[in-house]
């Protein structure tokens, strides 16, 4: 069947099975490998990506659910050579270890803080609880949402 | 000149580099992070090659039974199908067994029967990862069940059915007996001790779980016979190795590539049938091909951690002074011995259960045993099983406060071993290298204000409320290890490193190690700038590709900075030490005059008079004409074999509240004070340890994997096999003290897994603690609230097998 998809403001035009899950699509058909896969079941939240600016578990959505809506992965949070102030916190606050859940935690994380610009810990701890970290403790994940939420203004990216 | 390998030089501050990290030791960014945090982290999955094809894996539904027989027709006549490979095409090429780790083999594809749910029994290679698995439903296997074998402590019994049919002469499922320790010296303490305590204990069978599951991608290139491997694994070096001795491929012409890998914990140190079946698939084929495990074939048949059934003893005076431990131990390894650890030790390190304590004997005796489950035993961060070890005499102390009617924490303080007594060997053979065991263990309970804990759980205790308070102390051995004792299938376990300065001033360090997150590439460089005063932001980490990094045995057992790192110590020194020959050249002076400060070789009492390591770096690639001997560059390589194992220790403090009505435990705080020696880059050493504590906690109160007696696996998926998320984590509460170990050219100890190793008794040790008005004195992991429930009715199930 064919699927028109934005992904990060681009319009992809593409003949797929119906079947295809969206993580696949992303990953495989465009190329766009910062979305990650871990489990089967929704459980992990590596491929979490916005749908319509809403975080979804991109192994859980078909292709076809997508087409005709906006989809945004880890691969636009730069802009223009700048990091948003979510990859800046993960850098600053050492929120990553193997990097293998990040994509996925910073979306949700962006999400987090555009609905709750001063979050708690309790509400950060809440907010990023359907994704799995198994390197960090979620310690310096907690500590980099809060260095994002006190720097909401993104500054110079780091090399 | 002689290189001072045993320099201590850990606590200087160091100046910033004019990037602004430090020159040396110090908190520092990670350089990694600058890919990860953009999505352009390359890991295996990410790989893509022209014409890859993808291939699955058919797994067996039974957990024993004889294969009948195959029918692959209709898989082969799916047009993306591109082969169809089962145990009868392996057999044709000899391949369809592979030698494990331990002495052992291990079916690629099922040829006889299958000995676990999950077992590969047919391999697809096809145009795409859906056709792969549609034609998985094509294959038609009949099987003709067998009683499986699932409770570990019935494996031994006269009527058990017989696993390993494929050794000959085989008739039991028994696989070794292994003792350590003075068994005769144990018997008589105990005989004269006042006070003996018996206690059994099980430590589930778990799993790693990265993030990422295992996979590869195979490119074998039909005219040059290049194999290219990419693959998630943690020593790449020795995979290739093995993939030489399994597959008779030349080991000059295989290329081991890990890329980014997304965890290992252990999961990723061995090779699995699925590697070796793309290989296969890549030949047959002619082109790469990728394979990649779904979630619940990593928790069916990848390696899983532990699984040992401990018998505990403890025997001490009245006064509470622990005399001697005695433990046996049936570890369930599975339908086939597939252990990961140094060759000589089939209970890997499991023989420090001393632990940290000043004892008079002690001695274990392990039998293995095979079971219709996955193999494995040695994986998650368990540094050789020292977390059995370390969980085993820590609840004993434990058990012990609790019939002695003592606090746990002075029974722990008054057996600890004293700083004096360093290096110490203990009971079992172990040399301790350094420690002040009594001062971490002090600067724990001061975090967590103990007493006021102790006060308010008192009151707490009045109003009917559960709250616990949990300890332990643990003893780490860690950076395996010394040649002459330790090797992984006859390979020595030393690590090489080289390290070349260019003519500008950069240099790139290789080394053999392979990170799956710890930072080697800013930890590694901070070792080098520390050394030569080369800013860590000039320093490239190479590593992660045999072509291209010298032989080594990886990363695993927390053993790159106790290993490797010290390599790149002493590799750096090497360097300093040419470089000061070519200083001497160009300030025509002898070497001897010369004196080292940061970064420069100057005259000694003339300081304006020298040459900066950049400076030296171009002079070595220049035309100077230097003295007989040297070569020229700047460069060196070596090979460093420890003399010994370091010995990291800390002392962690759990504090729980259980609900008494469902038996949920609510984590309230977690202080851990680790000693790791010098710390070469705080940060990451700080982030390891919150890892792990994390995984303690999940350990011992969520994760666990289970069987129902028909051999189904009841931990095949996150659904069932439960991790622990932010909200089961407290904030941690970290301390540090320092002992630098004596024998390591920096003074380290290595750090990765002493959170494993050390948290889950302290997380134990506090529920327990809070069950003490139920008259709980123990309850196996892990505890969940049904669990909890069970025990405070006086009846906690075996966590080993399904609730009936
Ligand atoms: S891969 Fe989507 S939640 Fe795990
Ligand atoms: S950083 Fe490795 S899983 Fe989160």
């Amino acid at each position: 069947m064919q699927v028109t998809v934005t992904v990060n403001g681009e319009e992809h035009t593409s003949e797929v099975e119906p079947r295809l899950l969206l993580v696949h699509y992303l990953r495989d058909h465009l190329g766009l490998t910062g979305t990650h896969w871990g489990c089967d079941t929704t459980n992990c939240g590596a491929c979490t990506v916005w749908l319509d600016g809403v975080p979804v578990k991109s192994c859980t959505v078909l292709t076809a659910m997508a087409s005709g809506h906006e989809v945004r992965t880890v691969e636009s949070l730069e802009v223009d050579g700048v990091l948003d102030p979510v990859q800046q916190g993960f850098m600053q606050e050492h929120g990553l270890q193997c990097g293998f859940c990040t994509p996925g935690m910073m979306m949700t994380a962006r999400r987090l803080l555009d609905d709750v610009p001063d979050p708690s810990e309790q509400q950060i701890r809440e907010g990023i609880s359907g994704n799995l970290c198994r390197c960090t403790g979620y310690e310096n994940i907690v500590r980099a949402v809060r260095w994002a939420a006190e720097h909401p203004a993104t500054e110079e990216a780091p090399a | 000149m002689t290189v001072t390998d045993t320099e201590n030089t850990g606590s200087t501050e160091p100046q910033l580099s004019p990037a602004g990290n430090p020159m040396g030791f110090g908190r520092m960014l990670r350089k990694e992070d600058v890919r990860f945090l953009r999505g352009h982290g390359h890991y295996v999955d990410d790989v893509q090659l022209p014409g890859m094809l993808y291939s699955a894996i058919l797994r067996s539904p039974y957990a024993h039974a004889r294969i009948v027989s195959i029918d692959t027709s209709a898989a082969e006549a799916h047009p993306k199908v591109r082969a169809v490979i089962t145990g009868a095409t392996l057999e044709g090429l000899n391949l369809a067994w592979m030698p494990t780790l331990s002495h052992d083999v291990q079916a690629v594809l099922a040829t006889d029967k299958v000995r676990f749910q999950g077992q590969e029994v047919a391999f697809v290679v096809a145009d795409d990862r859906y056709a792969a698995r549609d034609a998985l439903e094509l294959i038609d296997v009949e099987y003709e069940p067998l009683p499986p074998v699932m409770d570990a402590t019935k494996a031994l019994d006269p009527d058990a059915a017989v696993i390993r049919t494929d050794i000959e002469g085989k008739s039991d499922n028994h696989i070794f007996d292994w003792e350590a320790g003075d068994a005769a010296a144990c018997d008589e303490a105990f005989a004269g001790a006042e006070v003996v305590v018996e206690q059994d204990m099980l430590y589930p069978r778990v799993h790693p779980a990265p993030i990422e599951t295992c996979g590869t991608v195979a490119s074998m290139d039909p005219i040059t016979g290049k194999l290219t491997v990419w693959s998630t694994n943690q020593a790449p070096h020795a995979h290739r190795t093995l993939y030489a001795i399994v597959a008779g491929i030349p080991e000059h012409k295989i290329q081991i590539i890990s890329p980014d890998i997304g965890g290992g914990f252990g999961n990723k140190v061995g090779i699995y049938p699925g590697y070796v079946l793309a290989v296969v698939g890549s030949i047959v084929t002619g082109k790469p091909v990728k394979w990649v495990e779904d979630r619940s074939e990593n928790l069916m048949a990848t390696a899983f951690a532990r699984d040992y059934h401990m018998k505990g003893r403890i025997a001490a005076t009245k006064d509470g002074k622990i005399l001697a431990v005695q433990v046996d131990v049936l570890a369930d390894h599975g339908a086939f011995n597939g252990t990961a650890q140094p060759t000589k030790f089939p209970a890997g390190f499991f023989h420090i259960f001393t632990g940290s304590y000043d004892l008079q004997a002690a001695h274990c005796k392990v039998t293995g045993v095979y079971t219709n489950k996955a193999p494995g035993g040695v994986a998650y961060a368990c540094s050789f099983r020292i977390t059995e070890a370390v969980y085993l005499v820590e609840r004993m102390v434990d058990v012990l406060a609790y019939e002695l009617g003592v606090d746990a924490g002075e029974l722990r303080m008054k057996n600890l071993l004293r700083p004096e007594q360093f290096p110490y060997t203990s009971k079992t053979g172990w040399e301790y290298d350094s420690g002040d065991y009594p001062r971490a263990l002090r600067k724990a309970m001061e975090i967590a204000g103990y007493d006021e804990l102790r006060k308010e759980q008192a009151e707490k205790r009045e109003r009917g409320e559960l709250m616990g308070i949990g300890i332990s102390f643990f003893t780490e051995g860690v950076g395996a290890g010394p040649r002459k004792h330790m090797d992984i299938l006859g390979l020595g376990m030393a690590d090489g490193s080289e390290l070349r300065v260019h003519p500008t001033g950069k240099a790139q360090l290789r080394v053999s190690c392979q990170t799956q997150g710890q930072g080697h590439e800013t930890t590694f460089a901070q070792i080098v700038a520390h050394e030569l005063g080369i800013p860590p932001e000039d320093v490239e980490v190479i590593h992660g590709d045999t072509d291209n990094t010298p032989f080594g045995l990886g990363t695993y057992g927390s053993r790159s900075t106790p290993v490797s790192g010290a390599a790149a110590a002493v590799v750096s020194r090497r360097v300093r030490d040419k470089a000061r020959i070519v200083a001497a050249a160009a300030l025509e002076c002898s070497p001897d005059d010369l004196e080292w400060t940061q970064g420069r070789w100057s005259v000694k009492g003339d300081p304006e008079q020298g040459r900066t390591i950049q400076e030296i770096a171009m002079l070595s690639h220049g035309s100077l004409e230097l003295p007989e001997g040297v070569e020229g560059h700047l460069d060196a390589s070596v090979v460093y074999n420890p003399p010994n194992l370091t010995y990291p220790f800390g002392a962690y403090i759990c504090v729980v509240d259980v609900d008494a009505d469902t038996g949920k435990v609510h984590v309230r705080r977690f202080i851990a004070v680790d000693d790791c020696g010098n710390r070469i880059n705080p940060m990451i050493v700080e982030g390891q340890i919150h890892g792990g504590l994390a995984e303690g906690v999940g350990m011992a109160l969520m994760q666990a994997i289970a069987f129902d007696e028909d051999g189904n696996c009841l931990g095949g998926s996150f659904l069932d096999y439960l991790l622990p998320t932010a909200l089961e984590c407290p904030s941690w509460e970290t301390g540090a003290t320092v002992t630098p170990s004596p024998h390591h050219p920096l003074g380290a100890k290595g750090v990765g897994e002493s959170a494993t190793v050390g948290s889950p008794p302290a997380v134990v040790n506090a529920v327990i603690d809070a069950l003490k008005p139920y008259g709980v004195r123990h309850a196996d992991m892990p505890l969940t609230p049904c669990q909890v429930w069970l025990a405070m009715q006086g009846r906690p199930a075996r966590t080993d097998l399904a609730l009936t």
